[in-house]
C-alpha cells in the first residue's frame, strides 16, 4: 500500500496526541470504531464556552496510517474553530487533503464520527448544566 | 558492518535461492538440457543421472531411499497428490480422514474437497501453544480411517507437532500417514523412518533452492504407499506424476538439500541464538509483546509476536524497510484475522497486530540489532497513540465494551 506523503508525515508526526479530562465540563469525548473492525478513533475538544470556540483538542487511534493521519488532521482542523465551524467539517475535505485511496475512505468516515460524536457529548453536557444550574455553579 | 536495506525477514514465504545451488542449475540450462526420459541418447541419460542424484541428494537429507522420492512442482502439489491420491486409491477400504485446523491452506483445501465428495474429515484442535498431539490422533482413528495428515511445523507461528509420535500411532494402528514438512526439512533433522512418515512434502523455495520444484516422499516398504495420480500422461514417477522433469529445478533442490543437510547443526544454533536475540530484545522493551506459540518447541529460525493495542498494517507502515509478514490480512482485502492464530484462540484485536519474523541463512546479528530498534521504536509510537492501551491501563475489559461499530 503507498501511502500520500501527508499520510506519511502525519503518521510520523501526530498533532495533538493525548488526552483531556473527559469529566470536564468543557471537554467533549467521542469514541468511534472497534478494535475487530481495526479502527478505533478517540477524539476530545475542549471548548470555550462563552465563545464556543475549541481551544484544545487531542486524539488517540488504533488504526492504519489512513486513520491516524485522518483523526491527526481532523484535530489541526477544529482547534481554533467554533464547534459549529467544526461540525461542518467533511470527510470528503479529508480525503482530499491526505490523498486517500478509496480503500481508506472508511478512515475519513470514522474521524467525521469522531468529530460529530466529540461536538454531540460536549452539547449535552452543557445542556445538562443549563438543566442543573446549580450543579454548574459548584463547577 | 553497515545495514543493506531492504531487509528481507521473511524468509517462511521463500527464501533467496542459495549462490552455490544456482551454481549447480546453470548447465542444466543450456548444456546439459535433455529430458530425463530420453533413453536413445547421451542428453537424456545426462539429464536422467543429474535427476537421481537429486533424489539421492534428498533421501540423504530425511533418510529416504532416492526409490522414495516423487518430484513435483512445489509442496503446494505434493499435498494434493499425497491426500487425494491416498483417498482414493484407498476409499474402498474407508473414507475417514484426520487433520488439522492449523494446516496450510494447501492440505485444508484439498480435504475440504474431500469431504464435499463425502469422505468424512474430523478436524483436529490445537492447544493454546498450536501444538497437534499424537494422542489427539489416537483417540480420532477408527476403523474406517485411511489417511492422517499432519504438518511437521507450523509456517506462521514455528510451532512444532508430535511427529514422531504421531507417526508411531499410526503405525500401529495401519493408517497412512502424511506430513506436510515444508517449513522443517531443510531447517531441523528429520528421518522418515524413525518418524513413522508415509508420505512427506517438501518444497526447494523454502530451503534455498528455486520455486516451482518439490518433493512428495512415498513410502515403498512396510507399508508399500500407492496414490492414484492426478496429473497423468507418459507414467513418469512411477507412474504417480507424469510430465516432463523441470530437470535444473530438481538438480537446484538437490543441491540445496545437501548443504542444508551438512550445515543444518551449525545454522539451526546461529538461527535460534539470532531468534532469541531477537524475542528478547522486543519482548523486553515492549512489555504487551507476546510470542505466538509455544517457547521452546519451535523452529529455530520462526517467531511470531503480536502487539495488542496497536494495529498491524500501521505497525507495518512503520517497518516499511524490512520484509515481514503480517498475520493480519488486514493488509489485503479483507478484514479477516489470521484462521492460524485464531485457531490458537487469540482475540481477533490480538490477530490484528502479529507480526512473523522469518530469519534465513542470510540474516546477519546487525540486521537483526536493526529491526529490534525499528520495531521497539514504532511499537512504542503506536502504543502512546492508542486508545486502547489507555483504557486497558484504567482497568477497562475491552471485550465488554460496546463499541460504535460500523
Amino acid at each position: 500500500m503507498a501511502y500520500s506523503e501527508k499520510v506519511i508525515e502525519h503518521y510520523e508526526h501526530p498533532r495533538n496526541v493525548g488526552n483531556l479530562d473527559k469529566d470536564a465540563p468543557d471537554v467533549g469525548t467521542g469514541i468511534v470504531g472497534a478494535p475487530e473492525c481495526g479502527d478505533v478513533m478517540k477524539l476530545q475538544i475542549k471548548v470555550n464556552p462563552q465563545t464556543g470556540v475549541i481551544e484544545d483538542t487531542k486524539f488517540k487511534t488504533f488504526g492504519c496510517g489512513s486513520a491516524i493521519a485522518s483523526s491527526s488532521l481532523a484535530t489541526e482542523w477544529m482547534k481554533g474553530r467554533t464547534v459549529e465551524e467544526a461540525e461542518a467539517i467533511k470527510n470528503t475535505q479529508i480525503v482530499q487533503e491526505l490523498s486517500l485511496p478509496p480503500v481508506k475512505i472508511h478512515c475519513s468516515v470514522l474521524a467525521e464520527d469522531a468529530i460529530k460524536a466529540a461536538i454531540a457529548d460536549y452539547k449535552k453536557k452543557q445542556d445538562q448544566q443549563v438543566n442543573q444550574p446549580a450543579a454548574a455553579a459548584a463547577n | 558492518m553497515a545495514v543493506e536495506i531492504p531487509i528481507y525477514m521473511d524468509n517462511n514465504a521463500t527464501t533467496r535461492v542459495d549462490p552455490r545451488v544456482l551454481e549447480q542449475m546453470l548447465p542444466y540450462f543450456t548444456e546439459k538440457f535433455g529430458n530425463a526420459a530420453s533413453r536413445n541418447h547421451s542428453f537424456g541419460w545426462e539429464a536422467e543421472g543429474a535427476v537421481n542424484n537429486a533424489r539421492r541428494q534428498f533421501g540423504a537429507l530425511i533418510g529416504a531411499d532416492p526409490k522414495e522420492i516423487l518430484w513435483t512442482g512445489g509442496a503446494t502439489e505434493s499435498n494434493n497428490l499425497a491426500i487425494k491420491g491416498a483417498a482414493h486409491m484407498y476409499a474402498e477400504k474407508g473414507r475417514h480422514i484426520i487433520t488439522s485446523t492449523m494446516e496450510h491452506k494447501a492440505v485444508i483445501d484439498p480435504c475440504k474437497r474431500l469431504a464435499k465428495l463425502g469422505y468424512d474429515v474430523t478436524w483436529l484442535e490445537p492447544d493454546g501453544y498450536g501444538i497437534v498431539y499424537a494422542q489427539q490422533i489416537a483417540e480420532a482413528i477408527r476403523d474406517d480411517t485411511i489417511l492422517v495428515t499432519i504438518m511437521w511445523a507450523n509456517n506462521e507461528i514455528g510451532t512444532i507437532n508430535e511427529v514422531p509420535e504421531i507417526g508411531k500411532v499410526c503405525r500401529e494402528k495401519g493408517v497412512i500417514f502424511h506430513t506436510d514438512a515444508t517449513q522443517y526439512v531443510g531447517k531441523m533433522p528429520a528421518d522418515v523412518n524413525e518418524a513413522g512418515i508415509d508420505l512427506l512434502s517438501a518444497s526447494a523455495h523454502k530451503m534455498y533452492g528455486p520455486k516451482g520444484v518439490g518433493v512428495l516422499y512415498v513410502r515403498r516398504r512396510r507399508p508399500r504407499v500407492r496414490l492414484e495420480p492426478i496429473m497423468e500422461g507418459g507414467g513418469h514417477e512411477r507412474g504417480m506424476r507424469s510430465g516432463t522433469l523441470n530437470v535444473p529445478g530438481i538438480v537446484g533442490m538437490g543441491a540445496a538439500a545437501e548443504i542444508c543437510n551438512n550445515e543444518m547443526a551449525n545454522e539451526a544454533i546461529r538461527l535460534a541464538g539470532l531468534s532469541h536475540k531477537l524475542v528478547n530484545g522486543i519482548t523486553g522493551q515492549v512489555e504487551t509483546a507476546v510470542l505466538n506459540g509455544h517457547p521452546t518447541r519451535r523452529l529455530p529460525h520462526t517467531a511470531n509476536l503480536s502487539f495488542p493495542y496497536v494495529e498491524g498494517e500501521s505497525l507495518l507502515m512503520a517497518l516499511k524497510d524490512i520484509a515481514l509478514s503480517s498475520g493480519s490480512a488486514c493488509t489485503s482485502a479483507s478484514l479477516e484475522p489470521s484462521y492460524i492464530l485464531k485457531a490458537l484462540g487469540a482475540s481477533d484485536e490480538l490477530a490484528h497486530s502479529s507480526i512473523r519474523f522469518g530469519l534465513g541463512r542470510f540474516n546477519t546479528e546487525e540486521e537483526v540489532d536493526y529491526v529490534v530498534d525499528k520495531v521497539i521504536h514504532a511499537a512504542q509510537h503506536l502504543l502512546m497513540m492508542s486508545p486502547l492501551y489507555d483504557m486497558v491501563l484504567e482497568g477497562v475489559d475491552l471485550s465488554k465494551v460496546e463499541w460504535a461499530a460500523h
